[in-house]
């Protein structure tokens, strides 16, 4: 009853000054607006850069490094097994690259329920020959239903359907970098040298754009087995396993895991990316200080009109409170007018603010880096709106807090005696 | 019920502190007892409505011990006495002092509902009883800001009554109405102290209304000198 009360007194308030109450009420909503606007904008930016490397990227790769074995004989003998041994030019052990029993490795991968997906990729650096001359690439042979599932690779890809690698006898898509150089078309053929000095002839059956110019000046896809036939290996031949973890935190944890269980090298995404989450950080970093700065502002308005609200109604408290209503009901009615400035503002700003990330959806942007991205992106992430609303109503809280607390102390007498 | 005191008031003083210590009530003793109907008169600075505003519990600084039915109000919290207030005290003032805010019919339901014994229709329909009673029934629906001077008093007064309250305390209940208005006031208040029994006290300077009462407290410079 007491609460009705309270909440019919609060809304004849703010409706005497509906004008005020809409000043107020407008605030927060702009500030809201901006607040879900901006940071929705900012996130999809940050997703798309994060995508740009992060989600191409597997969260723990396996491999192994040409590198010099690390137990060295002299390390094992009894003899010098208290000595520190110095050895000089020690040269790398082996020139095999591919991951040992990579199947079983595999069958395991699958098997661990804190993977998402794996997909088994070789990698093989070949020449392309243009006329009289070679050009220097890299193949990778891929599995493309798994790339194009865990790691994006048919955003990528244009003028073709990705699966035609796979459909398609010895295919091959070539970086957009890479297929300008030979001036070829889809449905032409490029002859390739192995290593093994060895010639191929490939059909280009699409072309890959990955942004990144380096990268697709030099680099093309085919299946596993293309890349099998032209390195002349056997089936078995895999160089690396690129692991999808479903939480990538762990990433650096499950890949010593993995390093030490499989006897590979293993690589997570953390170690090997570590630039690209300070930069993701400290944009969302600004864009929640300009959105907090923004409510505060906001905040200052209400406790503004909040308080001149008050000084004009010296008399209703005074007869309130004359008439039985005590300062923690005063108190609460000037708490509830301040909340409903921000729930009812807050409300508007979530609503404005996702139209405005519609509209922040709408505006072309293209960009011959990414294909796949044709509008500004924008993440529609309900965590912003969830934060959003929490704030708007902590910050009117706060903002009606202390002129709340300034009306229920209004002495009746000193108010009554005054007139 | 004759012995029964709505109020007492026991060696009341009160000191302002700003700027000098002055004693504005000196020792100040009166029992008013259930249906009189008396009325405080007094050159302006007597100190007639600051004992009022002490008597009505809104004044917490003073010596000295108030009791309103029986109760004694030292000791009570400011959350105590506004109930105290909302239940046995009703208040009319010199410049009526409605909620702007609300129709006539909600500045009298308010302490109503703040009170909480009824629901809310109950509480309507009392309010609209009392309404009747005063004759402005019509005016129920209407903004307070719309109403006359003489209006507004009379819906303060119908705002007193509807908790059924020990003691109805006014300041200067005439003192901002006309000729006609105050006679029209003061009938009220005769009726009420007559025919329903309730207890007034009427802090006023005007002679001939107080003459009209039943009883008189008569001040200067803080004291009482005749009751």
């Amino acid at each position: 009853m007491n609460k009705r009360l309270i909440f019919r007194i609060a809304r004849s308030l703010l409706l005497a000054r509906w004008k005020q109450t809409l000043v107020a009420a407008i605030g927060v909503t702009f500030s809201i607006t901006m607040f879900i606007a901006l940071l929705s904008f900012m996130s999809g930016l940050n997703n798309l850069l994060d995508g740009l490397m992060l989600n191409r990227t597997a969260h723990i790769r396996l491999y192994n490094e040409i590198k010099p074995n690390i137990h060295q004989p002299v390390n094992s003998s009894r003899e010098f097994n208290k000595s520190y041994n110095f050895i000089r030019s020690i040269k790398s052990s082996s020139t095999r690259q591919e991951v040992y029993n990579s199947g079983a490795i595999m069958q395991a991968l699958k098997k661990d329920g804190r993977v998402q997906g794996i997909a088994a990729k070789i990698t093989a650096p070949v020449f392309f020959n243009d006329g009289a001359v070679q050009i220097t690439g890299i193949i990778f042979g891929i599995d493309v239903q798994a790339e194009s599932q865990l790691f994006h690779f048919s955003d990528y890809v244009f003028y073709c359907d990705p699966l035609d690698l796979k459909n398609v006898s010895n295919s091959i898509i070539l970086g957009e970098g890479l297929a300008a150089k030979l001036q070829v078309e889809t449905g032409d053929v490029v002859q390739v040298t192995a290593s093994t000095r060895e010639q191929f002839s490939l059909k280009v059956v699409g072309f890959f754009q990955s942004g990144v110019q380096e990268l697709d000046n030099v680099q093309s896809f085919t299946s596993i087995g293309t890349t099998q036939k032209i390195l002349g290996k056997p089936g078995d031949y895999i160089t690396d396993i690129q692991v999808k973890l479903n939480d990538i935190n762990q990433a650096p944890v499950i890949a010593k895991e993995y390093a030490q269980l499989y006897q590979t090298d293993a690589e997570d995404i953390q170690t090997a990316n570590a630039q690209f989450e300070t930069g993701s950080f400290v944009r969302t970093l600004i864009s929640y200080m300009v959105g907090i700065t923004l409510l505060i502002v906001a905040g200052f308005g209400i406790y503004n009109i909040l308080n001149m609200m008050i000084y004009e109604k010296m008399d209703s408290i005074a007869i309130l409170k004359a008439t039985g209503f005590s300062g923690r009901d005063v108190n609460r009615i000037f708490l509830v007018i301040a909340l409903s400035i921000g729930f009812f503002g807050g409300l508007m700003g979530l609503l404005f603010g996702f139209l405005f990330s519609l509209v922040i959806d709408q505006i072309p942007f293209i960009t011959a880096a990414l294909p796949a991205v044709k509008t500004y992106p924008v993440d529609y992430n309900p965590v912003f709106y969830l934060i959003g609303s929490s704030f708007s109503l902590v910050t009117t809280y706060l903002a009606g807090w202390a002129p709340a607390r300034k009306a229920s102390r209004i002495d009746p007498v000193i108010i009554i005696r005054g007139k | 019920m004759d012995n029964l005191f709505v109020l007492q008031a026991i060696h009341i003083c009160k000191r302002f502190h700003d700027p000098a210590v002055v004693k504005v009530l000196n020792d100040i003793s009166l029992s008013i007892q259930q249906g009189e109907f008396v009325s405080i008169i007094g050159k302006s600075g007597c100190g007639k409505s600051t004992l009022l505003y002490i008597l009505s519990t809104m004044d917490t600084d003073y010596e000295g011990e108030l009791l309103i039915g029986m109760e004694n109000m030292r000791g009570k919290n400011e959350k105590q006495l506004a109930l105290v207030r909302n239940e046995k005290v009703g208040f009319v003032f010199q410049f009526h002092y409605l909620l702007n805010e609300f129709t006539a019919l909600e500045n009298v339901m308010l302490p109503g509902l703040k009170l909480g014994l009824y629901k809310e229709e109950e509480v309507k329909q009392h309010a609209m009883e009392h309404l009747r009673k005063l004759d402005i029934e019509k005016l129920a629906d209407k903004k307070s800001n719309q109403l006359s001077g003489g209006e507004k008093q009379r819906v303060a007064i119908a705002r007193a009554l509807i908790n059924d309250p020990a003691i109805i305390m006014c300041d200067e209940p005439t003192g901002n109405l006309d000729k006609k208005n105050s006679l029209i006031v003061f009938d009220i208040f005769r009726q009420l102290a007559e025919e329903h029994h309730q207890t007034l006290l009427v802090v006023t300077h005007d002679e001939d209304f107080a003459k009209k009462t039943h009883r008189i407290i008569e001040m200067e410079d803080g004291r009482i000198i005749r009751q």
